[in-house]
């Protein structure tokens, strides 16, 4: 049975990713490339937040740490010592990486309750030196960064140009996402969310697993940060702050803990009710965000997407 | 020869048309007003809806009044006090939409970001809710007008009064961050050089709860007033705190940035004796007062000098329409600079070519309940401050556009 379903499986899937990419491809001119461009970055952060959570079973509360330094970084980068934009993300990323390191080394000496508190004590630390140093300009957030010409050439404040750069970052983020949950490395993250004291006794060093998890999925965060502050010419506060971690656990549970398109999914559909419901209800955007948590978490545990594939299979099965 | 001829009638008749069509040159033939302001959070009180309701009411006014031979638009948006929501808000408004101006723009990060994003697009950001100078110092731009207030005249009017009033000592409580230092030091200054001496400062945390410790730092200075360098839910703890110390019957508290909306929040009990400055207050006179009750009368509640300037900058921005014949930026900009302001909210109230609209402050003292006769009765006004005095002179400025 299974010799003959896998490859199909695999072609669908196959399809399907292909379909999705070139859907995004022709989106622009359809859907207004700014919201589309910044449904792209939280896609990739959410994503990225999920290789840890839902592959690793690592609960970080501090993810904004990662996306909020990498957009200064890169802002700054960009702004002030006037490097392209390809090197202020690559700076940010960069950044947004060590930080994880430096973060990843001293939280996954903990598990559970006590390893997301040890995140979101290092994040708000970050957040304090954010709002403290002058250069990122405290709660003013960094103003003003230019977006640029791509290796010198092309012009990014043209919004298709820069939508495209955005959507080859994601692309590129998200297939190195899928490459990784995929390879021998993901099945090893795997186990040791299911059951880490087996891991151990098949001989795997489990921390330096969930420490390369940890960078990994710490830059990715912060290739979305970096480019999120490309696309707006800003980097505010709200980047660094826990709020923006609490909204990526959102995003993630809303579209499906542990399957590779629920974060994209999840908040796809955050930021668009963000987006669409700023002029319509007013006050109530957060009461409505609520709502759809309270009802996502008792109802569809799964998420969006999680249930979708729960759906597919039993009807697989019959 | 007939087909040139037809050609050059064709083109003649195509020119008349396009001339009627365009009699007053609006683009997309509306104007349409963006009001982006907070719906939803720490500002929705002093902004939010009551902005979007003295948008609406100066159109109304402007349409009554003024027979203008152009529509009308207004949208509206909450911003949550994240600039990089109110930037691709602004962004789609602009390119999308067809947009004219953005309005209101409370917090300082949403107002830089969509400065910004207005100069790009070549459209008008008028701002009635942020605080900050650099937006008409080292941020500023040609097409940003800074209407209601800032830092600088709250602070400086504030402290410039009480030490004349004979506030000698000072004492400072400053929210430890870039906005609660400067607004610390500018305030410091003034209280020096104006006789005063400044005793010393306490920095808490931001933003902070409890502010015991700090206070009663602030209490055995011996300050004969204690300035409260820092805004929104910092000040109003800390003032609900000082009251809770018995500090206030003996010491003076002075609110460098506070609105009628936290008096009427915190209640006459523990803020008498305050002083504060306002852009506006409701009671001045009976101009003020009928047009504060019609927005009493959908809004329940007073206007805002956030509000009332709201009104003002629309109609004075719908006005320079009027009278440039058209909704060019440049032309508009011109017009309204050039224009004084002469409404219920500002007397020959004038925009300065570094973007900021300069008119009469007001030093308020807050009544005792026993002097506070119906609702909302909160101030006693102490002391005009004029225009001149008000605000941040050009020759201080630090605005590229101002040419020394």
């Amino acid at each position: 049975m299974s010799t003959a379903s896998q490859p199909t499986a695999l072609i669908k899937t196959e399809v399907l990713y292909s379909g999705l990419f070139i859907l995004g491809l022709i989106a622009p001119f359809a859907i207004y490339p700014t919201f589309l461009m910044k449904l792209f970055c939280f896609a990739l952060f959410a994503s990225a937040f999920n290789l840890l959570l839902g592959f690793a079973g690592l609960l970080s509360f501090g993810h904004a740490a990662f996306l909020g330094t990498a957009g200064y970084v890169c802002g700054l980068m960009v702004r002030d010592v006037g490097v392209t934009p390809e090197i202020g993300i690559l700076a940010g990323t960069v950044c947004a990486g060590l930080l994880g390191w430096v973060f990843g080394i001293l939280a996954i000496r903990r598990t559970g309750i006590y390893f997301a508190m040890i995140t979101l004590a290092l994040a708000q630390m970050v957040y304090f030196v954010v709002l403290q140093i002058k250069a990122t300009g405290g709660e003013d957030g960094l103003q003003g960064v230019p977006r640029g010409h791509l290796f010198g050439l092309i012009d990014l404040s043209d919004n298709i140009a820069m939508y495209y750069l955005v959507y080859a970052v994601f692309s590129i983020g998200f297939f190195i996402i899928y490459r990784t949950i995929h390879s021998p490395f993901g099945q090893i993250l795997k186990a040791i969310r299911e059951n880490e004291p087996r891991a151990i006794s098949l001989g795997y060093d489990v921390n330096k697993f969930k420490l390369m998890a940890f960078v990994i999925s710490a830059s990715l965060a912060g290739l979305a940060g970096a480019t999120k502050t490309l696309i707006f010419q800003l980097a505010s506060l709200s980047d660094v702050h826990w709020h923006t971690s609490g909204e990526v656990v959102l995003m993630t549970l809303l579209g499906g803990l542990g399957t590779i398109l629920g974060p994209a999914v999840g908040s796809a559909t955050i930021v668009t009710l963000q987006n669409e419901l700023a002029d319509k209800v007013g006050s109530w955007v957060t009461v409505i965000m609520g709502t759809i948590f309270v009802v996502c978490v008792l109802a569809f545990r799964r998420g969006i997407v999680g249930e979708i594939q729960a759906l597919i299979q039993r009807a697989g099965i019959r | 020869m007939t087909v040139k001829k037809l050609i050059s009638v064709a083109c003649t008749a195509a020119l008349a048309t396009l001339s009627a069509g365009a009699q007053a040159q609006i683009s997309g033939g509306v104007v349409k007003i963006g009001v982006l302001t907070d719906l939803s959070g720490t500002y929705s009180d002093l902004a939010g809806s009551g902005a979007v309701l003295a948008t609406k009411m100066a159109v109304e006014d402007f349409i009554a009044k003024e027979k203008p031979n152009f529509k009308i638009e207004v949208v509206s948006a909450d911003h949550q006090n994240k600039a990089d929501i109110a930037s691709n808000k602004a962004r789609e408004w602009f390119e999308r939409e067809g947009v004219d101006t953005a309005t209101e723009l409370v917090t300082t990060s949403v107002a830089l970001a969509v400065m910004k994003v207005a100069k790009e697009k070549e459209r008008i950001a008028l701002m009635s809710g942020p605080a900050s100078t650099p937006i008409t110092n080292e941020q500023c731009n040609d097409v940003t007008v800074h209407y209601t207030y800032d830092t600088y005249a709250l602070a400086n009017g504030t402290a410039r009064a009480v030490t004349k009033q004979g506030g000698r000592s000072w004492f400072f409580l400053t929210a430890d961050y870039a906005f609660g230092q400067a607004l610390e030091k500018d305030a410091a200054a003034v209280v020096t050089a104006n006789g005063g001496k400044v005793l010393g400062s306490v920095r808490h945390p931001f933003p902070g709860s409890d502010f015991s410790s700090f206070l009663l730092k602030a209490q055995s200075s011996g300050a004969q007033v204690i300035g409260l360098a820092n805004a929104g839910a910092d000040t109003t703890n800390a003032i609900k705190q000082a009251a809770e110390f018995g500090i206030t019957p003996t010491q003076s508290l002075a609110g460098l940035l506070m609105f009628i909306t936290d008096i009427h929040s915190l209640g006459l009990r523990t803020t008498q004796g305050m002083y504060l400055t306002e852009g506006f207050y409701w009671d001045l006179n009976d101009e003020t007062r009928a047009w504060s009750k019609r927005f009493f009368g959908v809004q329940k509640k007073m206007p805002t000098m956030v509000q009332a300037g709201q009104y003002s900058s629309v109609y004075h921005y719908l006005s320079a329409i009027k009278a440039a014949g058209t909704d060019d930026t440049k032309k508009v900009m011109t017009q309204m600079k050039k224009m004084p302001i002469n409404d219920f909210f500002a007397k020959n109230g004038t925009i300065r070519e570094d973007g900021r609209m300069v008119h009469d402050m007001y030093l308020m003292q807050v009544k005792k309940p026993s002097e506070s006769k119906y609702p909302w009765d909160y101030y006693n006004v102490r002391q005009t401050i004029p225009a001149a005095e008000a605000f941040q002179p050009l020759s201080q400025s630090r605005c590229p556009l101002v040419k020394k």
